[in-house]
């Protein structure tokens, strides 16, 4: 058995091996790769990483849309007289030979001055010269090597993204200030006496101040907008007791510098800000090269071939299908627009948009619908409706997509809060009143310290640190979440439903039982080397799932598209196809895809093929069911069914023929009822579905490609650990709580000091940045510890 | 102790120096890609020697 791997790719070389400069490679396109980097000597690309390259694409006339102007205008990020420079997505960079090749492009084309990859967001960014070269070409060069560039619709976006990086310009100025006040208040905490600090301390002091100003008027102004956003609809979230604190601190500092009554808390009120922005940058972990944004548009191609009432085929950008348009859709190409089928082969890849998981033949005069996948050779289609009227892209002018999840969901920090800021204001204010008739004098600076060192720092700071690292260590293990309020709500669902195409099932490998009359050894291997002549998915399917035969010659073999194939080799005959081809009629209808086979003028059996299911779902079932209501919502017809009921718990529900539109009247109707929903899903069909779910995850086998609008994308090789992940998230929560307790104690601690009258500025400004780092300490390790379980 | 002035105007102006280069080195990007160039500095430099003829000769300095 020859299990050699290819030089280039790393594929398994079984079918053929091509030898070339002494290294084996499992494909001409792999060999031509390699051909093109030795002969301008790029071989270092092989030197970084094993086998880094990807089998480059068949894509005849793919491209040609890109010779269009306006098509060029909307891609190119720059473009001037001579020069253009255009930043391309490539899903294969995966490791440091990519970049290595992909910055060396020039050496390729010297048309080409020179390339920047940023690897986080896989992209390149090419800089060429705009006269000689082109873009189409860039795009072809690209897709030669290995590293074509993915183009959708969602690359029309008009208008630059701005990078946002006023957070950083935030935490810098907060840290700048922090450090420079403290330094500047260390003369007055250790010299409390004496001549020279006398006539200097107001230097210090008003120096203190100039530093703290761009700390409260820039620096803490997102806390001052939300907080007044809180109050204005009324609700008292956990910036409106950070804003008061703020104003207070500052207030009273000033007063107390102006009027020489104290040195003020310009330490503590930059520190406190300081941290609580740490905290907020910390929270925001951005995954560059996924967007959880997505809707159809990233998934569609931006222009398709039309065929103009002369005949000739020229690329149109897919807004501008009108009705009527003739488009020409080839071998592995998306249908853009709902249609009708004039002529050609069509076996139709609905699996991404409805669910169904086989690919269903379309005579002439069938309609075809948005969104699927054209598998066999090419074919002509009339346009219906335009792309915004398909009935896929309907979907999206549901209110669903349009409603923000976020707003309606009462994070556990804003719930404390609520209490925190009333038992604060009620402490304030009763031991003012006390103060008033004990000893007035104190009674104002009672007031102001309780404010002030009530600090909330603490109950800030638990959950973005606790989210922030939990969201990096769910990274790490393949899980990627938007943000960290997904975690909350991942901790609270009750019910969980499950796409069954794609989700539960797995796209790689199929299972195909057969029924009939065993085959002879000669039967079997006229039947593997038919078979291996056949480019149909379930000929090959079925190919590498029967066992290994020998090689002959056939003398005859005729393949019939759409139903079967037929072969000879000396005196037998084969016939292997739908039931129709072999003869046989079909009493019930059946609705799993079956391949029968007939040999020398005789029915043998059929293979029929089953969804094979991905690894170690029973047991995540089994793990869920104790704690939650699971149910199937599936766009196939039921012939799973009993498979499914084989596999899975008792009480999971299994609901078949699901269209997009029901999945989330579906979800909607059980939300009502009280239930928390998670979904899972990986198509277009599930898109609906996952925007209406509390909590929704693509599960997705190559992260680098389309996945729809989801909270959460999840790698499909940890699918069976998704059980793990929920239980991490409720720790999560735990742990938080636990923090609260903990920013309880400093809170006491630091009351007492408040309402005796004795707070001064270096104890607040000892027990805040303790405080603060305590907790964050706190969290840190124990969401480290949560996270070395998960592993 | 007068000099306090002197001194202190001398680290406050250096220390925004610094600031205003924090905000510059934001501003230009280099902090929004923060993993590449790790990777970009530890590949090799080649030395390329142009010959007469059309083929490229090149030797990578190992």
């Amino acid at each position: 058995m020859n299990s050699t791997q290819c030089y280039h790719c790393g594929d398994n070389c079984d079918k053929s091996t091509i030898v070339f400069d002494e290294k084996s490679f499992c494909c001409n396109g792999c060999k031509t790769v390699y051909e093109i980097f030795s002969e301008n000597d790029l071989t270092c690309y092989y030197d970084f990483q094993s086998s880094p390259g990807a089998i480059p694409k068949e894509i005849q006339g793919k491209y040609d849309f890109l010779d269009q102007q306006n098509i060029i205008d909307k891609l190119l990020e720059f473009n001037d007289d001579s020069t253009q420079i255009v930043t391309l997505y490539i899903p294969h960079i995966h490791c440091s030979s990519c970049i290595w090749i992909l910055e060396n492009l020039h050496k390729l084309n010297s048309e080409i001055s020179s390339s920047q990859v940023n690897f986080g967001k896989k992209t390149v960014r090419v800089t060429y010269n705009g006269n000689t070269y082109s873009l189409k070409e860039t795009v072809l060069l690209l897709s030669s090597i290995g590293y074509e560039p993915y183009i959708s619709l969602d690359d029309f976006k008009i208008g630059e993204q701005h990078i946002n990086r006023s957070i950083i310009y935030k935490l810098g100025i907060a840290g700048f200030a922090f450090g420079n006040i403290m330094f500047l208040s260390f003369p007055e905490y250790f010299q409390v006496d004496g001549f020279w600090i006398e006539k200097y301390k107001p230097l210090f002091r008003w120096l203190m101040f100039t530093f703290s100003l761009p700390v409260v008027f820039y620096a803490a102004q997102d806390y001052f907008m939300s907080a007044y956003k809180g109050l204005r609809s009324k609700l008292l979230n956990i910036d409106v007791p950070i804003a008061l604190g703020i104003a207070v601190l500052f207030i009273r500092s000033s007063i107390e510098i102006i009027f020489d009554f104290g040195s003020g808390f310009f330490d503590s009120l930059t520190g406190l800000v300081f941290f609580l922005l740490i905290g907020k940058f910390f929270q925001q972990k951005t995954y560059a090269f996924l967007s959880f944004e997505r809707d159809y548009k990233s998934y569609f191609p931006i222009a398709v071939t039309k065929i103009t009432s002369e005949g000739s085929e020229t690329p149109i950008q897919v807004y501008d299908i009108k009705k009527g348009d003739r488009l020409l859709i080839r071998n592995e190409e998306l249908i853009p627009v709902d249609g009708i089928l004039i002529s050609g082969n069509a076996s139709i890849d609905y699996s991404f948009v409805t669910g169904e998981s086989e690919h269903l033949s379309k005579q002439s005069g069938d309609k075809l619908y948005a969104g699927g996948k054209q598998t066999s050779g090419v074919i002509e289609m009339e346009a219906l409706k335009s792309v915004e009227q398909s009935y896929l892209t309907q979907l999206w002018s549901n209110d669903v997509f349009n409603t923000n999840k976020e707003e309606a969901f009462t994070t556990l920090t804003n719930a404390i809060s609520k209490n925190f800021t009333i038992a604060v204001l009620t402490i304030a204010f009763v031991s003012t009143i006390f103060w008033l008739f004990y000893d007035a004098s104190k009674a104002m600076n009672v007031f102001t310290a309780v404010l002030i060192i009530a600090c909330p720092c603490a109950i800030a700071l638990s959950a973005p640190f606790t989210f922030g690292n939990l969201l990096r260590i769910f990274g790490k293990l393949k899980f990627y979440i938007k943000n960290a309020n997904v975690i909350e709500q991942l901790a609270s669902i009750n019910t969980i439903i499950f796409d069954k195409t794609g989700t539960i099932t797995s796209n790689k490998k199929s299972t195909a039982i057969y029924e009939g009359e065993s085959l002879s050894t000669s039967e079997e291997i006229l039947l593997k080397n038919t078979l291996r002549g056949s480019n149909h998915p379930l000929s090959r399917t079925l190919y590498d799932l029967l066992d290994e035969h020998n090689i002959i010659i056939l003398n005859h073999f005729e393949e019939h598209i759409g139903k079967g194939i037929e072969a000879s080799h000396n005196t037998n005959t084969i016939k292997i196809g739908s039931a129709s081809f072999v003869g046989q009629t079909q009493d019930t209808p059946v609705l799993n895809t079956a391949v029968h086979i007939k040999t020398n003028d005789s029915y043998k059996g059929k293979f029929t093929f089953y969804n094979s299911y991905r690894k170690g779902i029973s047991k995540l079932f089994n793990h869920l069911k104790e704690d939650y209501d699971l149910v199937i919502l599936s766009g196939d017809n039921e012939g799973e069914r009993d498979n499914l009921k084989k596999l899975l718990p008792a009480k999971t529900k299994l609901i078949f023929n699901q269209k997009p539109d029901d999945k989330l009247e579906y979800i909607k109707y059980h939300q009502s009822e009280g239930a928390k929903v998670l979904m899972i899903g990986d198509g277009l069909n599930d898109a609906g579905a996952l925007a209406q779910s509390n909590v929704g995850i693509a599960l997705s086998e190559n992260v680098n490609v389309f996945s729809p609008a989801c909270d959460a994308i999840l790698d499909a090789s940890k699918f069976n650990r998704l059980y793990a992940y929920i239980k991490a998230s409720k720790s999560a929560i735990k742990i938080i709580k636990w923090s609260f307790v903990l920013s309880f104690i400093y809170n006491i601690l630091g009351l007492y000091f408040a309402v005796t009258g004795q707070l001064s500025p270096v104890i607040a400004a000892i027990l805040m940045p303790l405080s603060s780092i305590s907790i964050v300490l706190f969290t840190t390790i124990f969401t480290n510890i949560l996270g070395r379980q998960l592993e | 102790m007068s000099v306090i002035y002197i001194l202190l105007s001398i680290s406050i102006i250096i220390a925004i120096g610094f600031f205003i280069a924090f905000i510059m080195a934001v501003k230009s990007g280099q902090y929004d890609d923060s993993y590449t160039p790790s990777v970009r500095m530890l590949f090799e430099d080649e030395i390329v020697k142009k010959s007469p003829k059309k083929s490229k000769i090149t030797t990578k300095n190992k």
